[in-house]
């Protein structure tokens, strides 16, 4: 029992780092930016492509694939979604769906269709005994860089200048530009931070969750309802979000295997409509 | 678009005020124009001129019905839905097990098909009244997500990932029966199309439809001078549920299957896909679009099958990129005349 909820964890924790970039653009900057995914699914291809063509080890392949993401992400800022932050919704929503189906024609025919699986080294397999309950080595990995990460951008965002300066930004584009803050370059370096957060998640998550070319349709759902559920006025909310959402997800899908992913969806529709600003969010 | 509305609903309201009674006002808007008529005519008459490529225009139809349903939300009430599939899904297999199950008659079961796509829309038209479009996002994927789920798990009663197989459909009215070559079929589907469409453009040119588009515009605004909001946005998204079941049930009769394609994400983003190509908020946005959509796709498929997601995704973000408006009317100024008798308002 206590191995399922550890699990739950684990798998909470890596959906936090896989939306904690959403979380930004779509929670502080209000872009609904439905492609978050691909970013995640690019980190996760680094590393399939790193570790079996260029026989890297794991651990520097995470750091590369987080580059990577972020390298993709910084560009894709730049010369698109720049221009997509003061449109209507509606927009942007249909700009990322179609790149997000761009993203996943171009991963097809580059990678081919097929699930790609990542090779563990042998020190993160297994699992260790605390008592009666056991405990994936790798699960334990995954918790403890995830909580790092966690308390890295919440320490970032609400301790540093570049935090405050991102927090200005986001609140009143125009009077930050007036004080001299340097807006669009603060909103491409967290977009390309957040992007590389979810590379970097897609790279941990490929062995848990997989990897094939409909990675970010699959789990668009997933980093959406981590954001809208964890409400969008802090990361808290959001990494609360995340863990619920892992918890329930897989004791669901241990406990009552035939509901599938129902408990999901019902609990994701009614946690909205009974506070549509989130769970955890101050009312606006 | 929704920036230049305010001000057209100023002048239309001035107009009604100075000359025409309120009343005279929605007359002279519901007057059928020339192309309009042409438009429908051609339609019909591609039943005669093109009669060996009756299945093509069978879906096109059909895909413009669902769009046309996609755009009372999206164009008339503003609401923006990742999950209109879910509609048309009800639909298909209401259509699918009615058949199944001894109503195979079309036409009864089209009607059936619709009221419990209807009952569907009004249930889930609830969860839409509160949040921001963040959240209407979240709950009309989520309601297609799940009934796409449900359609999985029941295999007993839907064929789950196999499809619902032994669908026969009997002869529309007892009389017209299918044939190989599509003629029934898109007789069928465009006569309804036609019939649903007339009965939306006499919705919106009422002062319903008016009602809607200042909610659109400002819900609190409307709000005010007296308009209730939710009772207006439940039954528009009751109507284009209804709609789009019976799109779904023209489907499933005139393919005779049904399988959980008709559920999927991708399709309630080509409906939006199409509205995008043929413009939002005039009614045949919807049908011009399904034309262009199909004949594109027709296109690039056979030039790369396994990738046309990727030329729809990257027209999409092309469309937006430029600017839908802007690319649209360029794209449109040789046919603006044509488009503006048509009713579309942009400038």
């Amino acid at each position: 029992m206590l191995t399922i909820l550890f699990d739950g964890v684990a798998y909470g924790m890596l959906l936090f780092v896989l939306a904690a970039g959403l979380a930004v653009t779509l929670g502080l900057m209000n872009f609904v930016n439905l492609a978050h995914g691909a970013f995640a699914m690019a980190g996760g291809y680094a590393t399939v492509v790193l570790m079996n063509r260029f026989g890297l080890p794991f651990l520097a392949c995470l750091p590369l694939a987080f580059l990577f993401s972020a390298a993709l992400g910084l560009a894709a800022e730049r010369l698109l979604y720049r221009h997509m932050y003061e449109r209507s919704h509606l927009d942007q929503v249909l700009f990322s769906i179609g790149l997000v189906f761009m993203a996943i024609a171009a991963t097809d025919w580059l990678m081919g269709s097929q699930q790609q699986s990542v090779r563990l080294p042998a020190w993160l397999q297994g699992r260790i005994m605390f008592g009666e309950v056991g405990i994936g080595i790798y699960r334990l990995f995954i918790v403890v860089i995830c909580g790092l990460m966690a308390l890295g951008l919440q320490w970032v965002l609400a301790k540093t200048r570049f935090g405050s300066q991102l927090r200005a930004a986001v609140d009143d584009r125009r009077v930050a530009r007036g004080l001299g803050i340097p807006v669009g370059k603060v909103f491409a370096i967290t977009f390309a931070f957040g992007s590389g957060l979810a590379g970097l998640g897609g790279a941990l998550g490929a062995e848990i969750v997989g990897l094939d070319p409909t990675f970010p349709l699959k789990f668009m759902l997933y980093f959406l309802i981590v954001v809208t559920v964890g409400g969008t006025s802090s990361l808290t909310g959001p990494l609360l979000a995340a863990l619920l959402l892992g918890v329930a997800d897989v004791m669901g899908k241990y406990l009552v295997p035939q509901l599938g992913a129902f408990i999901i969806y019902a609990m994701m529709l009614a946690v909205l409509m009974i506070r549509p600003q989130g769970l955890f969010a101050r009312g606006r | 678009m929704a920036k230049t509305l305010p001000a057209a609903v100023v002048v239309e309201t001035q107009a009604a005020a100075e000359p025409l009674s309120p009343a005279a006002f929605l007359v002279a808007k519901s007057a059928w124009r020339w192309p309009e008529i042409l438009f429908w005519l051609s339609a019909f008459g591609l039943i005669l001129l093109l009669p060996n490529r009756h299945l093509l225009l069978n879906e096109i139809a059909i895909l413009g019905l669902f769009a046309l349903s996609l755009d009372l939300i999206l164009g008339y009430a503003g609401i923006v839905s990742l999950g209109h599939a879910a509609f048309f899904g009800v639909g298909a297999y209401a259509a699918g097990l009615l058949a199944k199950h001894g109503i195979s008659e079309p036409v009864t079961g089209l009607v059936l098909s619709g009221a419990i796509a209807g009952c569907v829309g009004l249930l889930t038209s609830f969860m839409i009244l509160r949040g921001t479009d963040l959240t209407r996002l979240m709950v009309t994927l989520g309601v297609a997500l799940i009934l796409h789920e449900l359609a999985n798990r029941l295999d007993w009663l839907t064929g789950g990932a196999d499809g619902l197989l032994g669908v026969s459909v009997g002869p529309i009215l007892r009389r017209f029966d299918f044939d190989f070559a599509g003629t029934t079929a898109y007789v069928y589907s465009l006569t309804t199309a036609f019939l649903l469409f007339l009965l939306a453009r006499r919705i919106v040119h009422s002062p319903f439809g008016l009602s809607l588009k200042a909610l659109k515009d400002n819900r609190l605004r409307a709000a005010t001078i007296g308009i209730a909001p939710n009772r207006r946005i439940v039954a528009i998204y009751t109507l284009a549920a209804v709609y789009a079941g019976m799109a779904g049930a023209l489907l499933t009769q005139t393919t005779q299957f049904v399988s959980l394609e008709v559920l999927d994400f991708a399709r309630s983003a080509d409906a939006l896909l199409v509205l995008v190509i043929g413009g939002s908020g005039y009614l045949y946005g919807g049908l011009i679009g399904a034309i262009a959509f199909k004949l594109m796709k027709d296109t690039l498929s056979a030039m790369t099958p396994a990738y046309w997601i990727f030329w729809m995704g990257f027209i999409l973000v092309i469309l937006v990129l430029i600017g839908r408006d802007r690319l649209m009317a360029a794209l449109a100024r040789p046919f603006a005349p044509l488009l503006r008798r048509l009713g579309a308002r942009r400038s």
